[in-house]
């Protein structure tokens, strides 16, 4: 499937770079990376180690500063050879849900606050939040761990309420790192299914960079990066339910 | 919004509230010696006010009677009694000796009083004054003596008659009032082999013993072994005269030293515990960087505990100010906890103490608030750590 060019990609990267340092140690991690996610579609991120994934996903993530190109999200221009948004951590906080490797929860917090906080950060009231973070936890399945703290909560179980935090906010787009690397086949899968629901039924855009040979092919759309640059390819797309 | 540091804090539990609890010990240090300080200056002050005086008359030159040796000859209160504006006078002496009582050394200050004179303890716990010019005593209840019991100083043997409170030296030691015509033989009578000793050089001496001349020896002899100085005369000031202007006329007339109720204070509670407040403060200045010192140690390691969790709620979209107020709300915390507990052991401890220990609000208020200055301030390692971490660290390489 290429880009239908009627609609407007959540995700738009054009030739974007990033060098690492300066002069004889500089390292060029991303050397033109051109991308496009539509709303509502999961796409893969794959490529060796080095070549520039989490690079991308980081600059993607605002969290650094590419050194060329263009990043456009929703037909906003975010990143134009520099940041075209002030407040970063607002695009971040509002716009993008972040799911990691590891669940990475605030083990100080139950599993429903670990949602909530989100909104609450974006100023929406206490009871709001709660009660957005309960949906988002039947929605993936640990509505009943509502109330269990995180040293409770099986990993699976985990990841689960770190991909309801990432949601909590509705973003339009979220960026996964290697959301499956943990987890068994099966866990894996299903975590893929949740994101394929989760995009078709919010819209959300979402990138999954992966080295996971269980999920690949899962995807409908990879990006291959290799030595900084992408390379679209057609992906399985098998049907996991 | 969810308290952070609240969650945070209870989900450190023991650990935190523990390290609260050390730091309240602590505090509680602290605020001891503050106490320490507060009571030196409060029985110096009692010293003085229970004295019933407003002026005290010394060996001119000196700072006497507490703070240095001074000596007046025992008559002087009668050329004091002929000026206008003094009312009572009192001789009074004082000398610190060892007393062995009940098989127990005791320091204490042995005052030579006139029965119901300045200087004579005012107000009493038990028992009654001394009425009689011989052989009674009247003791501060931190002597340990009870009323009843025999004292025996160098000469005589003493009973307490009475047990009054709050009367120390400035040294500390508690205080034995006794008639003042006894503590001058106690204090200035010499025991018969020195004074045998005395009298046979004295009979040596041509110069004092001339030939022919029978009377000057046992003149000189008798000069000798009578006892007639005090250290000080206290004076109450008749109503309607200034004790300022009176102890210039005796400065001025009697070639004597003289100092208001204000001076002595100032030479008791100021001049003669300076050192000691100095050193009192140098242990407070101590004792508060050691608290600041384990207040950051503390916030740095619960922070560097969660530089993940740190990297993560800034990748989500954390506002610095909150990750910064909740690092500092878990410093007060640790601040409070260390105060309320310091307060806490500090009021139970103080009476054990041997000296006076005087805890007073104001000093309470002053630890708090600088309980609170220091946890902040020390919050700041913690702070500045999380601040500088990266959210890019949450997203793995
Ligand atoms: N902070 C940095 N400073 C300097 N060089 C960096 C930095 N981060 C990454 N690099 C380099 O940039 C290149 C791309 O790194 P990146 O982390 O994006 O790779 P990756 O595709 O995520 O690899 P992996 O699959 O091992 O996670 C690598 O050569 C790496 O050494
Ligand atoms: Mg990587």
């Amino acid at each position: 499937m290429t880009l239908t060019q009627t609609q407007t990609p959540a995700i738009l990267v054009e030739g974007l770079m990033k060098r690492y340092g300066t002069g004889g140690t500089a390292v060029d991690a991303l050397k033109g990376v051109d991308m496009a996610v539509n709303p509502g579609e999961v796409v893969g991120l794959i490529g060796p180690s080095g070549s520039g994934k989490s690079t991308l996903l980081k600059a993607l993530g605002a969290v650094i500063e590419p050194t060329g190109g263009k990043i456009t999200l929703d037909g906003n221009p975010v990143y134009d050879h520099g940041w075209k948004i002030k407040d970063l951590r607002a695009l971040r906080r509002d716009r993008i849900g972040f799911v990691f490797q590891a669940p990475y929860l605030i083990p100080f917090l139950n599993a429903t606050d670990n949602v909530a906080l989100i909104p609450m950060l974006a100023g929406m009231p206490d009871a709001g939040a709660r009660q957005r973070a309960l949906g988002l936890l039947q929605v993936l399945d640990v509505g009943h761990r509502a109330a269990a703290q995180v040293s409770e909560l099986s990993g699976g179980e985990q990841q689960r309420v770190s991909i309801a935090r990432a949601l909590a906010n509705h973003p339009p787009i979220i960026l996964a790192d290697e959301p499956t690397a943990p987890l068994d086949s099966q866990r894996a899968l299903a975590v893929m299914r949740i994101l394929n629901g989760l995009a078709k039924q919010y819209q959300t855009a979402i990138i999954v960079v992966t080295h996971d040979e269980k999920i690949i092919p899962t995807f409908k759309r990879i990006y291959h990066i290799r030595d900084g640059k992408t390379y679209e390819e057609a992906g399985e797309g098998r049907d996991i339910g | 919004m969810i308290n952070l540091a609240g969650r945070d804090i209870r989900h450190h539990g023991g650990r935190y509230i523990f390290t609260g609890l050390g730091l309240g010990l602590l505090i509680g240090v602290t605020l001891t010696m503050a106490g320490v300080y507060r009571g030196l200056v409060d029985d110096g002050k009692a010293l003085i006010d229970n004295s019933g005086a407003d002026l005290w008359v010394v060996q001119q030159g000196t700072l006497g009677p507490y703070a240095e040796p001074s000596a007046l000859h025992d008559d002087v209160y009668r050329s004091l009694r002929a000026l206008p504006g003094v009312g009572e006078t009192g001789n009074v002496t004082y000398q610190t000796m060892q007393v062995r009582h009940a098989n127990k050394d005791v320091r204490v200050m042995v005052a030579g009083v006139e029965p119901d004179a300045p200087g004579a303890p005012l107000y009493l716990v038990s028992g009654r004054p001394i009425i009689r010019n011989h052989y009674e005593a009247v003791a501060d209840v931190k002597t340990g003596f009870k009323q009843g019991d025999k004292i025996k100083l160098r000469h005589y043997e003493y009973t307490v008659v009475g047990i009054t409170r709050r009367m120390v030296s400035s040294g500390g030691d508690p205080m034995l009032f006794i008639p003042v015509q006894d503590a001058q033989e106690e204090q200035f009578v010499r025991d018969a082999d020195a004074i045998v000793s005395d009298r046979q050089r004295l009979a040596q001496n041509p110069r004092l013993n001339p030939p022919g001349v029978p009377g000057v020896l046992a003149a000189v002899q008798e000069n000798q072994v009578s006892s007639r100085s005090v250290n000080a005369v206290l004076v109450k000031v008749a109503k309607g005269y200034d004790p300022k202007n009176l102890a210039g006329t005796v400065k001025r007339w009697k070639r004597l030293g003289a100092y208001t109720k204000d001076e002595m204070t100032d030479i008791l509670v100021v001049k003669m515990i300076a050192v000691s407040a100095r050193q009192i403060f140098m242990f407070l200045v101590i004792l508060t960087v050691v608290s600041a010192a384990i207040i950051a140690f503390i916030i740095y390691t619960m922070t560097i505990g969660k530089i993940r969790e740190i990297a993560v709620l800034k990748l989500v979209g954390t506002r610095n100010l909150t990750l910064a107020s909740m690092i500092m709300q878990e410093a007060l915390g640790l601040g409070l906890i260390g105060f309320m507990s310091g307060k806490v052991v500090a009021t139970i401890w103080a009476p054990y103490f041997p000296k006076y220990v005087l805890l007073v609000p104001q000093d309470a208020l002053s630890a708090f608030a600088v309980a609170m200055l220091v946890s902040a301030l020390a919050s700041l390692l913690g702070i500045r750590t999380a601040l500088k971490v990266d959210p890019a660290e949450a997203i793995g390489g």
